[in-house]
């Protein structure tokens, strides 16, 4: 807004029209001529498809779930607060509630009796969710990966988008991590949904036929198993 | 300038001779450990044993219990000392059949038993008689096996049914049992829980009926980590991942310790400086998260605190980044000393330590006037979470949670080791024994380790250019005797941490057992609990300071 423009605000309609045209056009007054108005040209209309607009409001602004797990957790905390100050990016309101939650950050070793846990903590945000993976235990266990209870990566329990390797990364990267995820975002790109860890899923890819069906009825669908075949694991 | 050094007159020092004498008949061999005289009795004697030895000896601190398998035989050693000299150790040395190992529970002499035990139950496998409640602690209800058991087969595939996992609100519990009572569950997915912990509270109206910890869902194999690597280099890693809220260096120094006694390696005195000056700046750092979590939980003090807290912290992170290389996960302990020497140039690292520590009182003055002296903080935590001496040792409650109870046990200067004992400071004890003590604690600490990290500097910058030796000179490949068997603790930011290791004659342990002062603490948890409101159980919990990767290991 410029300031040195002398005119007070007037309210004659047809005054109004052509003074702020005037003012813009003369480049006295450049409050039209914004950073988006530059992108889009002198159209005063903005064309774009509502997915690719709402792709771009959801990866600039990310509630992220405050769900910590391990050592890398710690290194998550520093990422919200102070110096590092990951709000920054538009990611930065972290919530404690996953129905409230975009992002879910898994900073940890996951082991076999935190698995279906997490799965429910997953399950229970609302779409379209988004998961960054924090360190090298949830891309394959990490310095635990030989252990009997760990389980060797996030991506055996939920899908992944992102993966950050160090132990811990540093804050810096998961800055960066997050800065990627939104620009995946932005691009309408998400990682593809796998389930692995329920039983159903062996019958998954099946044609339904009469065995299938008998399989299928013989399952307790309240008693569903997580099963942890430690010897197929990666 | 040197610590004071505790009254032990009236601890009197019972010679192995008199021990066993005052065994007597129960005694039916010998089983020495490097660190402590070791009884042999019979599985149905522990309870008399350990009475005696409490009652009539003065140990009155379980330590540790340790349980592992050998070819012939089980074994559970339960680690004893005495809260007023720590120095003063025995074991006792309990062998179980190998096709049926049953053995009697220590529960009824000291409390912290009932945990220890149901580890040793849920990973190696022995089972004990008059336990309370022996179930598996660390690993699901339907596992198979007993992972640290010697014919446990990792391949196998474990299930486990979500029924184990469904919500345990989704039927209206008080319907259902048509009682007055409650069901509240905590966690594991819950801020306040400071990781992945999980309570069961059974609540009457708003105030605790009954409250059950139940943990393991950080359980990721420490011990077997540790079995599978070899002493020289391989180890070293993990320690830094049990406590990892910055505690790394006081956790290596555990291994550290035990290693260096064990393969008898003396260390170079200006690495134990440099030692010191590290640990005790983890420590601040550990500290600092405390406070700044435990205003988190009081009263939601996200803003203030917490950010100083991290900003504190991000300042000492600076400095042992300087120090080691690393932010969190250090590595830097060597066995026989330390990696390398303080960065070049020397000058200003020392220079910016100094500055830290110049501008560490008003920050802490900050957090009196925020934390100690607000009111709101005072109605939550005085006189809340009440835990008495008798039943902090019974539980075997060390660090600041037992200096909060008022019992003076510092292993820094009880048990000395490093460069402690030629330093100037003081151990804080509060004898509250509420939430407010413990906080008030960890506080002061924070000022006694800037005055030892002080010392350290001076030390350090005046140390002869030529006589900086920063390792001693250590063989590759460590191979300790066959069945050489030592027991030591340091004293970590949550308390006594020790470390169990059982040598083959290889490189590699044969068995490795972590002593977690968080595991023992959090036993504490219900004592504190039961009868007070919920928010107060929540700041017991804050107050205890517990980290999950250390009490599940
Ligand atoms: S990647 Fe490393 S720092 Fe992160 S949780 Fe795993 S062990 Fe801890």
């Amino acid at each position: 807004m410029s300031s040195d423009n002398q005119q007070p605000f007037v309210t004659d309609r047809s005054r109004v029209t052509t003074d702020t045209q005037d003012a813009r056009l003369t480049g006295q007054d450049d409050r039209f001529n914004s950073r988006l108005r530059e992108a889009f040209g002198s159209s005063p209309f903005i064309l774009t498809k509502f997915d690719k607009f709402m792709n771009w409001v959801r990866g600039s602004s990310m509630f992220m779930l405050q769900f910590g797990i391990a050592c890398c957790s710690i290194e998550m905390m520093h990422t919200y607060a102070v110096k590092h100050d990951l709000d920054r990016f538009g990611a930065g309101v972290p919530r404690a509630s996953p129905r409230q939650a975009d992002v879910i950050i898994i900073p940890g070793t996951i082991v076999s009796k935190f698995a279906p846990r997490m799965k429910r903590v997953y399950d229970q945000m609302p779409e379209p969710k988004f998961v960054i993976g924090m360190g090298s235990c949830t891309i394959s266990g990490g310095p635990f990966q030989e252990g009997y209870n760990v389980v060797k990566g996030a991506e055996e329990v939920i899908p992944v988008d992102i993966h950050i390797p160090g132990c811990p990364p540093r804050p810096e990267a998961l800055v960066y991590g997050v800065a990627k995820l939104q620009e995946r975002i932005a691009n309408g790109e998400s990682a593809p949904v796998v389930v692995k860890p329920y039983e159903l899923e062996q019958f998954g890819d099946l044609e339904r036929d009469e065995i299938v069906d008998q399989l299928a009825a013989e399952i307790d669908t309240d008693d569903l198993v997580m099963r942890y075949n430690w010897a197929d694991s990666p | 300038m040197s610590i004071e050094l505790p009254e032990t007159a009236g601890v009197t020092e019972q010679s192995p001779e008199e021990l066993e004498a005052l065994l007597d008949e129960l005694v039916i061999g010998r089983d020495d450990h490097l660190n402590a005289p070791g009884y042999v009795i019979k599985p149905d004697t522990v309870v008399e044993s350990l009475r005696r030895l409490r009652d009539d000896a003065g140990f009155d601190h379980l330590s540790c219990v340790t349980a592992q398998e050998y070819d012939d035989r089980y074994e559970s050693i339960y680690h004893l000392k005495k809260f007023d000299d720590p120095t003063q150790e025995v074991s006792i040395v309990v062998p179980a059949d190998k096709e049926n190992p049953v053995s009697q529970s220590a529960n009824a002499v000291f409390r912290t038993a009932d945990w220890h035990e149901r580890e040793a139950y849920d990973l190696v496998g022995i089972e004990y008689d008059e336990h309370p409640n022996l179930k598996r602690i660390l690993l699901p209800d339907t596992w198979q096996g007993h992972p640290l058991g010697q014919s446990y087969d990792q391949d196998q595939p474990q299930v486990v049914p979500l029924r184990e996992h469904k919500n345990p609100l989704l039927e209206d519990q008080r319907a259902a049992s048509e009682s007055e009572t409650m069901y509240l569950n905590i966690g594991p997915h819950h801020p306040a829980t400071h990781g992945v912990l999980h309570v069961k509270a059974v609540l009457d109206g708003e105030q605790v009926v009954d409250l059950e910890p139940d943990i393991g869902y950080l359980h990721r194999c420490e011990e077997q980590m540790c079995q599978n690597s070899t002493y020289r280099y391989q180890i070293m890693p993990y320690p830094d991942r049990w406590d990892y809220i910055s505690a790394g260096l006081l956790n290596e120094w555990a291994y550290a310790r035990v290693a260096e006694d064990m393969a008898d390696i003396e260390v170079p005195e200006y690495a134990q400086v440099i030692r010191t000056m590290g640990a005790e700046l983890c420590r601040m750092a550990a500290h600092f998260l405390a406070l700044g979590t435990f205003a988190l939980d009081i009263y939601g003090d996200f803003t203030a605190i917490f950010m100083y807290s991290i900003r504190d912290r991000e300042r000492v992170q600076n400095i042992l980044e300087d120090l080691t290389g690393q932010r969190l996960m250090f590595n830097y302990f060597r066995l026989g000393g330390v990696v390398w020497d303080l960065p070049e140039p020397r000058e200003e690292f020392i220079e910016n330590a100094r500055d830290y520590l110049e501008e560490l009182p008003t920050a802490l003055e900050e957090y009196h006037d925020m934390m100690t002296a607000n009111e709101i903080l005072q109605l939550r935590t005085v006189d809340t979470g009440v835990l008495p001496p008798e039943v902090a040792k019974s539980y075997g409650a060390t660090g600041p949670v037992a200096r909060g109870s008022g019992i003076d046990y510092d292993l820094r200067r009880d048990d000395p080791y490093g460069y402690y004992d030629k330093l100037d400071w003081d151990v804080v004890v509060e004898d509250g024994c509420d939430n407010y003590s413990r906080l008030l604690v960890r506080m002061r600490e924070v000022e006694q380790s800037a005055k030892i990290v002080e010392q350290c500097l001076d030390l350090l910058e005046d140390w002869p250019e030529d006589e900086r030796t920063i390792q001693a000179n250590v063989p590759r490949t460590i191979k300790p005797k066959d069945d050489t068997e030592i027991y030591r603790a340091v004293e970590g930011a949550k308390g006594e941490l020790g470390i169990y290791i059982r040598a083959d004659g290889t490189e590699k342990p044969a068995r490795f057992k972590i002593r977690s002062p968080c595991f023992s603490n959090l036993q504490t948890l219900p004592e504190m609990s039961n009868g007070e409101y919920v928010p107060d159980a929540i700041a017991s919990l804050g107050s205890l300071d517990i980290v999950l990767g250390e009490v599940d290991r």
